[in-house]
């Protein structure tokens, strides 16, 4: 264990490991952060993380480039949004109640129809993917370098959406009409900003999000699609998106803390069976809950999250 | 007319489930198969066959359970997610108890293994119920991370300290034979869980429809201030029917110990406590409609075996109907009677009556 630390290319593979790990959740949560800042829960992110890999594998597969993969992919993604946004903000529906049947229909349909589409082969294929880029200079620098600037452009695009979601949430019009939804939207209606309007705006992305967080599972690390192959990643962003607290950057920090974790316990399985991965593996989740508790600095989600909105009068 | 267009609202759930079951044979047509076949294979073995019976009663009764678990606290006003935790946890207590507590009668240790599965399942819960009443802390938030530490606490437990010896696969021990529980059809494997699940769905109806403890939970759950003027505690029905809860889901992973695999397995609930969400939902929150709807989606599960066996369909076709059920459901609920056309119309031809009947008596 401690020779990681001690070793500049051991170390740098090991981060690279936690990075490339935490990159999808990275996508799936800020996802979550701006759909639950606009005030609707998106406990489908798990399903719509797996819609966005089946369509990344059913585009890379048909257009034998990875292009039309990752727009397929996010399209999905957005399909599966779409649902929860006309169930959970058009129909009122309780949005967790719809996010559980996105899950349970995305588990069964991919599983199902990518042995119809791919004949059975999903499993043995290799998809043409996005092969890392290192940005000269800036690779160069030990250990960081090679960590952080030679990825693909889908990290390179994670790079650039977190700063652009931390931006648009904190410092545009947008952005304060988006947590004032979140916060208030009666208050928010009354000022003339359209709840549902933005509501939908912002599960739409949170969907393409999640839906890109797939897509870089198939198109950037394992180059197939196989069945669940989302593995609980969309529950993880979940507690990513409180440890963060509802914001880009938080959210961030906390996946790729996550992404560390799950590197550590990796590792065990394989190096160390005297130390219980699982540890590794509750740690997250345990981090989470005290950090609700307030013992790691106290995070207060949106106060109309999971509320369905209606005018009194129409 | 009214009265035809009033039943179809009224029965909008069925027909929610026949358009469900509808596009679910589209995905059924585009895998190449005849949905035919398939629904007849599937809703014919789950119901109608002997053996497909007794699994779906063996399915149906953590669904059941699990179910429960999310009904009672709904009912006042909180949402339970963690039940798939509260599985894990009461299958962990339940054998615990029965591999380690010195021997008993094969009743009475079976009771106290059941106890012990609740015991697990409610301090489980214990955790969310106690932050959400004295620290208002979201139990949606809580309950979803607790079922994560559960599951890995006992995929732990099973791989390490109560690992069976030279097994190949994490799992314990196997528990003495006289702590399985009593089975319901002779040569199957449905077990005495799900008469207690049903047992405890016409408890828990009476209690929460007949009964002032009851009538207070509804009141917490509809108007927390007006039950707060009223006199009756907030904090206390949050905690005991989330801890309820939890115990209820506890059984549910009792069971599936006592009644079925004999072990505590590495993984092994396979998402019962999120379908319990499902059956809550489907049941409005009811307890008897609980058992319906936990009937449904055990058949559903069990059909799915023998649909793949006699036409070739995937077992996967089944998640996606259950999600689609649930979409359509949930869909059908936003059309409300009142709200229709048809309902504006009959209040004209009323109050046109009640006009010609004001002009009759002058």
């Amino acid at each position: 264990m401690m020779n990681i630390l001690s070793d500049p290319t051991m170390l740098a593979d090991f981060l690279a490991t936690a990075l490339r790990l935490s990159v999808p959740v990275i996508f799936a949560a800020l996802g979550g952060v701006l759909s639950e800042r606009s005030g609707v829960y998106n406990i489908g992110l798990e399903g719509m993380i797996l819609a966005g890999a089946f369509g990344a594998a059913v585009g890379g597969y048909f257009a034998g480039t990875p292009l039309v993969g990752l727009a397929v992919g996010i399209g999905f993604g957005v399909l599966c949004a779409l649902l929860l946004a006309v169930l959970g903000v058009s129909l009122g529906v309780n949005q967790i109640v719809a996010g559980i049947a996105i899950n349970a229909l995305m588990l069964g349909l991919t599983a199902f129809l990518s042995r119809v589409v791919f004949h059975g082969q999903g499993n043995t294929m290799h998809l043409d993917g996005f092969m890392p880029i290192a940005i000269p200079g800036l690779a160069d620098i030990p250990v960081v370098g090679p960590v952080l600037f030679k990825q693909d452009v889908l990290v390179y695009a994670m790079y650039a959406l977190v700063a652009l979601s931390y931006w648009i949430m904190f410092h545009t019009r947008w952005g304060l009409n988006i947590r004032a939804v979140g916060e208030n939207p009666r208050a928010a209606d009354t000022a003339g900003i359209s709840v549902p309007r933005l509501r939908y705006a912002c599960v739409l992305t949170s969907g393409g999000l999640a839906g890109l967080g797939g897509c870089y599972l198939v198109l950037s690390q394992i180059f197939l699609f196989s069945e669940h192959m989302s593995a609980g990643k969309g529950f993880i962003a979940l507690a990513a998106v409180i440890l963060g607290r509802w914001s880009p950057l938080g959210a961030l920090f906390a996946c790729l803390l996550f992404g560390v974790c799950d590197a550590l316990q990796l590792r065990l399985q394989f190096a160390n069976p005297e130390v219980p991965y699982q540890a590794f593996v509750i740690l997250p989740y345990a981090v989470s809950i005290l950090a609700l508790i307030g013992l790691v600095g106290k995070p207060t989600p949106p106060a109309a999250v999971g509320l369905h909105y209606e005018r009194e009068s129409k | 007319m009214v009265a035809a267009v009033r039943l179809l609202y009224a029965t909008k759930s069925v027909w929610a489930i026949l358009c469900a079951l509808l596009v679910g044979a589209i995905v059924i047509m585009a895998g190449g198969s005849d949905p035919l076949a398939a629904y007849a294979a599937l809703f014919h073995g789950a119901f109608f066959e002997y053996h497909g019976i007794a699994t779906t009663l063996v399915k149906m009764s953590p669904l059941l359970l699990a179910g429960l678990a999310v009904v009672l606290p709904l009912r006042a006003g909180l949402f339970n997610i963690g039940a798939e935790g509260q599985i894990y946890l009461g299958a962990l207590f339940a054998t615990l108890a029965a591999l380690y507590l010195p021997a008993m009668p094969g009743w009475l240790h079976i009771t106290v293994c059941s106890l012990a599965g609740m015991l697990g399942g409610a301090l489980w819960a214990l955790v969310p119920a106690y932050l959400k009443a004295w620290h208002n802390i979201n139990e949606v938030i809580v309950t979803l991370l607790m079922n994560y530490i559960g599951i890995n606490l006992i995929s732990y437990a099973v791989s390490g300290p109560m690992m069976d010896e030279g097994a190949p696969y994490p799992y314990s021990a196997e528990i003495r034979e006289d702590l399985w529980l009593p089975h319901i059809l002779p040569r199957t494997d449905a077990h005495l869980g799900v008469v207690i699940g049903v047992a405890l769905a016409v408890l828990m109806y009476f209690v929460l429809e007949r009964t002032s403890i009851g009538y207070s939970i509804n009141t917490v759950g509809r108007n927390p201030q007006a039950a707060r003027y009223a006199g009756m505690s907030v904090r206390q029905h949050i905690v005991w029917t989330l801890v309820a809860g939890g115990a209820l889901a506890g059984l549910a992973g009792t069971y599936e110990v006592l009644g079925l695999k004999y072990r505590l397995f590495h993984m092994f609930s396979a998402g019962y406590g999120y379908d319990g969400i499902v059956v809550a939902f489907l049941s409005g929150s009811h307890p008897l409609y609980a058992i319906l709807a936990a009937l449904f989606l055990g058949g559903l599960r069990s059909g799915a075996n023998i649909m793949q066996r006699a036409v070739g369909v995937p077992t996967t076709v089944v998640d996606s109907i259950e999600g689609l059920v649930v979409i359509f459901v949930a869909t059908s609920l936003a059309f409300r009677f009142e709200r229709s056309r048809w309902a504006v119309l009959w209040r004209r031809r009323k109050d046109v009556d009640a006009a010609l009947a004001g002009a009759g008596e002058k």
